[in-house]
């Protein structure tokens, strides 16, 4: 077990409803210094509950939820948090700059606006009203705002939609400067591959409980599927009768086959169509693993 | 809930900068900023001095309108600043993101409370200026100043009920849903035609509506006729001020 200063975010046993809908239902969770750490799960899981309550937008019916040890209400625990929040629209007259001010006066010991515009890549576009912003900058400033308190946690509900790779990449970049320097981040995302790309550990949430917690690679390991993948005439339907097939598609021409005994399912494979091509078979990603747990969950 | 404006500093100047950015974004938005201010100046222009001053009327239409103008004025901004704008950033996300960043939580009504009383002295001064250069109004020095003061104080209850209403309505119904009450309270708190003029059913309905209250206030204020006590006037809107600002403030910190 870990002491409990190294925790700076935690969950236990929370059970939240709405009305009849239970969105948690006893979930227990911690965050540690230091770690990016990615909240995965399908729609409605809970991930969205999950941060409302860390960020004491909602109270827990049961459980308690801490924020550095204190309740996620009190101002002291909260200044030492960032937020980006999925859906925020803010304030369309005011310039970048007048947010930023705004935002580093909630803060006892804030980042100078030159950091937090570098940090953000935002340098040029200060002086600029929020509703002329495109898009893609409007998250840029967006972050910056969470950027503004040089926060110890981080809370980034999907941050980098609507962003171009290439923004992307840097916002990735970004954050592992800034968890270099010791910042924890919660991050909730649909883009696997930024989970991939950024978190020291994934839990993903189903039915308002932890199914599963780890590594990248140890939630990848927990699926025993493997990906079968071919250029072959055989039918989807065909492939899918085999036993040991979990899944079998048709993208085209290629024919995908998901499945926990790759050996005997390619002995199947081989005879069936003696003139595939491509064939290759890897472990499954963490989409596939995500697809299984959460049907175990169901 | 303001003791923290005392202890903290973090929080004073955050206050600050709250009102600032309350106040850029207002200047920024004309189309809030020109009816706001001109609209009571206008009517009272009209009704309490051109129109009125043709008839010989019995009482001082000009300085009893200053006082029910100065009310029509008072509610207008707070109304619509608190309301619309809540609505706005309650349906948007915006009130959410604030209250999960380390904001003192009062300082999202105060600075809009700061801005509605802005507005309320402008208009005060707007319509006494106007009333004294073209009115012919004429008051002692307490007299303007017990109006002024019903002014900036009247604008509590009006921004309770604004927030309330922004806590309740969608962005896109409040303008119209706060005009359905601001224009019919207007008129049957005796705003734009004296109470004491309005047909008798009209007339008995008055003492339900919170502007009656404060114009009897204002008229009281200028030595002009009112009707009932001013601790019973200011008992109503403190009553309607903390109702309606209790319920906003429970019902904000569920859905924002």
């Amino acid at each position: 077990m870990h002491p409990t200063s190294t925790i700076v975010a935690a969950l236990d046993a929370v059970r939240k409803r709405y009305g009849h809908v239970v969105a948690l239902d006893g979930l227990d969770l911690a965050v540690r210094r230091g770690e990016v750490y990615a909240l995965l799960g399908p729609n409605g899981a809970g991930k969205t509950t999950t941060l409302s309550l860390l960020l004491g937008l909602t109270a827990p019916d049961a459980g308690r939820v801490t924020l550095f040890g204190r309740s996620p209400h009190d101002l002291e625990a909260r200044r030492r948090i960032g937020v980006m929040l999925q859906s925020a629209a803010l304030p369309e007259a005011l310039h970048v700059l007048d947010l930023i001010r705004l935002v580093r006066s909630y803060y006892p010991t804030p980042r100078t606006v030159a950091d937090i515009a570098a940090l953000a890549g935002i340098t040029a576009i200060l002086d600029r009203p929020y509703a002329k912003l495109s898009g893609g900058q409007q998250r840029r400033v967006q972050f910056a705002l969470a950027l503004c308190g040089e926060p110890e946690l981080l809370f980034l509900d999907e941050p980098t939609v609507g962003l171009d790779t290439e923004s992307r990449q840097a916002f990735w970049t970004t954050i592992r400067t800034l968890v270099g320097n010791g910042c924890a981040v919660i991050l909730t995302t649909h883009y696997l591959e930024e989970a991939e790309a950024l978190a020291d550990r994934v839990g993903v949430i189903a039915q308002g409980r932890l199914f599963a917690e780890g590594s990248v690679d140890a939630i990848r390991s927990r699926v025993g599927q493997r990906q079968i993948r071919c250029l072959s005439r055989l039918s989807a339907e065909v492939a899918g009768a085999w036993p040991d097939v979990r899944l079998a598609r048709r993208d085209g021409d290629w024919l995908t086959i998901h499945t926990p005994a790759p050996e005997r399912v390619l002995r199947e494979l081989l005879a069936a169509d003696v003139d595939l091509r491509e064939l290759e078979v890897r472990r499954a990603g963490l989409a596939e693993a995500l697809g299984e747990i959460t049907r175990e969950a169901a | 809930m303001n003791a923290i404006y005392l202890s903290d500093p973090i929080a004073r100047r955050s206050l600050l900068e709250e009102i600032r950015c309350e106040f850029l974004r207002l200047a920024r938005a004309p189309s809030f900023v020109v009816p706001t201010l001109l609209f009571p100046v206008m009517f009272y222009v009209l009704f309490g001095i051109v129109l009125a001053g043709g008839k010989a009327t019995t009482f001082q239409a000009a300085h009893y309108m200053l006082g029910t103008y100065c009310v029509f004025g008072v509610m207008a901004p707070s109304l619509f600043g608190f309301g619309v704008t809540v609505a706005m950033e309650r349906d948007e996300g915006l009130l959410a993101l604030k209250r999960a960043l380390p904001m003192p939580p009062a300082n999202l009504v105060l600075a809009k409370l700061g801005m509605a009383m802005a507005f309320a002295a402008i208009i005060f001064a707007l319509l006494a200026t106007v009333g004294s250069t073209f009115g012919g109004v004429r008051l002692g020095l307490d007299q303007w100043l017990a109006l002024a003061t019903v002014c900036l104080c009247g604008v509590l209850p009006f921004c309770a009920i604004g927030l309330l209403l922004g806590a309740l309505l969608s962005p896109q119904g409040a303008p119209a849903a706060i005009n359905l009450l601001y224009l019919p309270m207007a008129f049957l708190s005796g705003l734009w035609v004296p109470v004491f003029l309005l047909p008798k059913p009209m007339m008995m309905t008055a003492p339900l509506w919170p502007a009656y209250h404060l114009a009897q206030l204002a008229e009281a204020a200028i030595g002009q006729p009112h009707a009932g006590g001013v601790l019973g006037h200011v008992l109503v809107l403190a009553l309607y001020a903390l109702v309606a600002g209790h319920v906003a403030v429970r019902r904000l910190a569920r859905v924002a």
